[in-house]
Parts: structure tokens; C-alpha cells; sequence
């Protein structure tokens, strides 16, 4: 069995997971994403940059910190017949906000109400129709960059404003959801294939409670009402290895913020004491048995 | 553990036993991100700047 690991670099995470792959006596490809250059007619038998042909590979673990290289890559491999974890389909609706919407929708997961517009006008009337103060938000992106809590038609105007100015297509789609009143923390669970594994409370004063930007982890309960939202969440969008950020609503309870597809973990698994990287690796290589 | 030098103020940095070629670690003196491009002798570069796509 040849297991890969597509990185950009190496993070904590990646340094986790490559030494739980060792632990099973699996020693995996590091293959850097910028060593990549692919015919994409010639198929899986050209060499990966570990010199190996890509098809050798029973599993390769997605973990690029660039979103557009992992998921051209996911989507290669896939269509050369090679598992990723992710899968391009789950990889290409989770980082899209506005596909993860309409995916939560379809499978009746609760969720933020969520309008889309595409013009000054009537990204103005958008943001109206859900109520101040409402979050404007990049439909791609992460860290909670460029996140807007609009509190008023001033501030709307003034957003939209700037957000037509950058010169990325995708922040002329003004895709606003309704402001959370959430009690100071929100929660990330874990969901690896069919199980919640675990979940943190993210907690902090900032009302964008991301541990990239200061949120404090702490364990939070898998309740069994929490696991099933989170395992009929994930089967919504595809399934894998995910981790999904969720509300608790005052007035609707828990709902279903979004959906990440390459996950960072390294302050979860003290916390929660479960070893996240070994349960990836242990599914990885269960996927891997599956083809071999 | 072995010591190389930060691209960007000239301080000491230590290279932990365990550490991976391409792995990220802060200058101790300045805080900016580094990359080990190589181990044996250690290399560091700048870190590449975030980009827009990054994240989970």
C-alpha cells in the first residue's frame, strides 16, 4: 500500500498525522504541491514529484493550505480513478458557502437563513430583507477573512462599496446571512466518516470566535443530538474527514454554520483528548483497503 | 538539535531533532514565519506570504 500526502508545507497538523501514519508502519509520499506539473491528458502513469506514478498511490490525503491547489489536484486524481480524502465533490461544495447552503438545505440541516445578490442595489436590498445586523461574507475564503457584520444601511453601502472595488470576481457575489447572537463561543465538531468524534467550544470575546484569530478551545460534549446533526451535515456534503462550525441559536438551537474540508486540529485534541490525527490516518488507510 | 540563521534579522534559530524539511517555525528574535527548505546543513527561508485561497 503507497499512501501520499499533498502539502503545501508543513503545519503542526500535517507533522501529526505524518507521524500517526508511522505509528501504523506507514511511511507516506510528502508530495509538495508547488513540485507539481501534470499533463492532465497522459493520466496516472506519469510520476508524481516523488518520482512514483501517481497511480501507485491506494490513497492520497489532501492537505494543502491553498484551496485551489488541493482541489485541482483532488479533482485530477479523482478523475484518474485515485481516492483523496477529501473527495473533489465534498472538497468543491464545502468551500463554496453558497453551494454548502444549498446542500444543508436539500438534506433540511438547520442553518442561518442565507440570500445571494449580485449588484450594489440589490445586495443593499439582501442585506434588508435579512435584518441588521447581518454578516456579509466571501462565498470562499477562511480564517474568517473579510467577514462584515453590517449593522446598518450606512456600513452596507460602504461594504458593498469596497467589496466591488477588490478586484476578485468572487467578492462581487454578496452572499449575507443574519447575524448570530451566539453566547460568546460557537462550537467546531469533528466528524470522521460516520462518527462525530469530538468537538470544542471555541470561545471569545471577538464575535468571530476562529482559533486562527485568538478563539479559546475547550471540550464540548458530543451530545447525541449534536452528533446527528453533525454525521447528517457531513452526509449532506459529500462525507470525509470535516469539520463543521455550528451555532447554538437562542431561538432555534443548534444550527449549522459551515463546513471545512481540510481541517486544522492542533488545539483539539488536547482538549478533547482524542487523538484526531490517528482517527484520520485510521480511515485513510481504511479507504486505501478498500482499493487495494 | 542544530542552529541556522533567520533570513530576516540574522538571529540564531534552533532546528529541533525532529523537524521535517519544508516544516514552518517562528524566529524566536523577530517572529517572522520560516521554512526549513533544507536539513542537513539547515536552510531557512521567509515563509510564503498567506494568500487569499488559504485555509481549511
Amino acid at each position: 500500500m503507497r499512501v501520499g500526502i499533498l502539502v503545501t508545507h508543513i503545519r503542526a497538523e500535517e507533522k501529526l498525522l505524518i507521524a500517526a501514519f508511522q505509528a501504523r508502519g506507514v511511511e507516506p509520499d510528502i508530495l509538495l504541491d508547488r513540485d507539481v506539473n501534470l499533463d492532465l491528458i497522459a493520466g496516472a502513469s506519469q510520476p508524481a514529484p516523488s518520482g512514483v506514478a501517481w497511480g501507485e498511490y491506494s490513497v492520497v490525503l489532501e492537505r494543502c493550505v491553498s484551496t485551489s491547489r488541493g482541489m485541482y489536484l483532488q479533482a485530477i486524481l479523482n478523475s484518474w480513478g485515485i481516492p483523496t480524502i477529501n473527495s473533489y465533490a465534498t472538497a468543491s461544495v464545502c468551500a463554496d458557502k453558497l453551494l454548502t447552503t444549498l446542500a444543508l438545505s436539500r438534506a433540511g440541516v438547520p442553518q442561518p437563513a442565507a440570500r445571494v445578490a449580485f449588484e450594489d442595489e440589490s445586495a443593499v436590498t439582501a442585506i434588508e430583507q435579512i435584518g441588521y445586523p447581518a454578516v456579509l461574507k466571501p462565498v470562499t475564503g477562511s480564517w474568517g477573512r473579510l467577514l462584515a457584520r453590517v449593522n446598518d444601511r450606512d456600513s452596507a453601502e460602504a461594504i458593498i462599496e469596497h467589496r466591488q472595488i477588490l478586484g476578485n470576481y468572487q467578492h462581487h457575489v454578496f452572499y449575507v446571512q443574519p447575524y448570530v447572537n451566539k453566547p460568546g463561543r460557537d462550537i467546531r465538531a469533528f466528524v470522521v466518516g460516520d462518527e462525530t468524534i469530538c468537538a470544542i467550544y471555541r470561545t471569545s470575546p471577538h464575535w468571530i470566535t476562529n482559533t486562527a484569530r485568538g478563539g479559546k478551545a475547550s471540550n464540548c460534549p458530543v451530545t447525541p443530538e449534536l452528533d446527528a446533526l453533525c454525521r447528517r451535515a457531513a452526509a449532506a456534503v459529500g462525507g470525509g474527514v470535516l469539520a463543521l462550525d455550528l451555532f447554538e441559536d437562542p431561538e432555534h438551537g443548534l444550527i449549522l454554520n459551515e463546513i471545512n474540508h481540510t481541517m486544522e486540529f492542533r488545539n483539539s485534541s488536547a482538549p478533547t483528548g482524542v487523538d484526531i490525527a490517528a482517527r484520520v490516518v485510521d480511515y485513510a488507510l481504511r479507504q486505501a483497503e478498500v482499493v487495494v | 538539535m542544530s542552529e541556522s540563521t533567520c533570513p530576516e534579522c540574522g538571529g540564531s534559530v534552533s532546528i529541533p531533532a525532529n523537524a521535517m524539511q519544508n516544516e514552518l517555525l517562528p524566529c524566536p528574535d523577530c517572529g517572522t514565519e520560516l521554512e526549513i527548505v533544507r536539513l542537513n546543513p539547515p536552510l531557512l527561508e521567509r515563509a510564503p506570504e498567506v494568500e487569499e485561497d488559504w485555509g481549511e
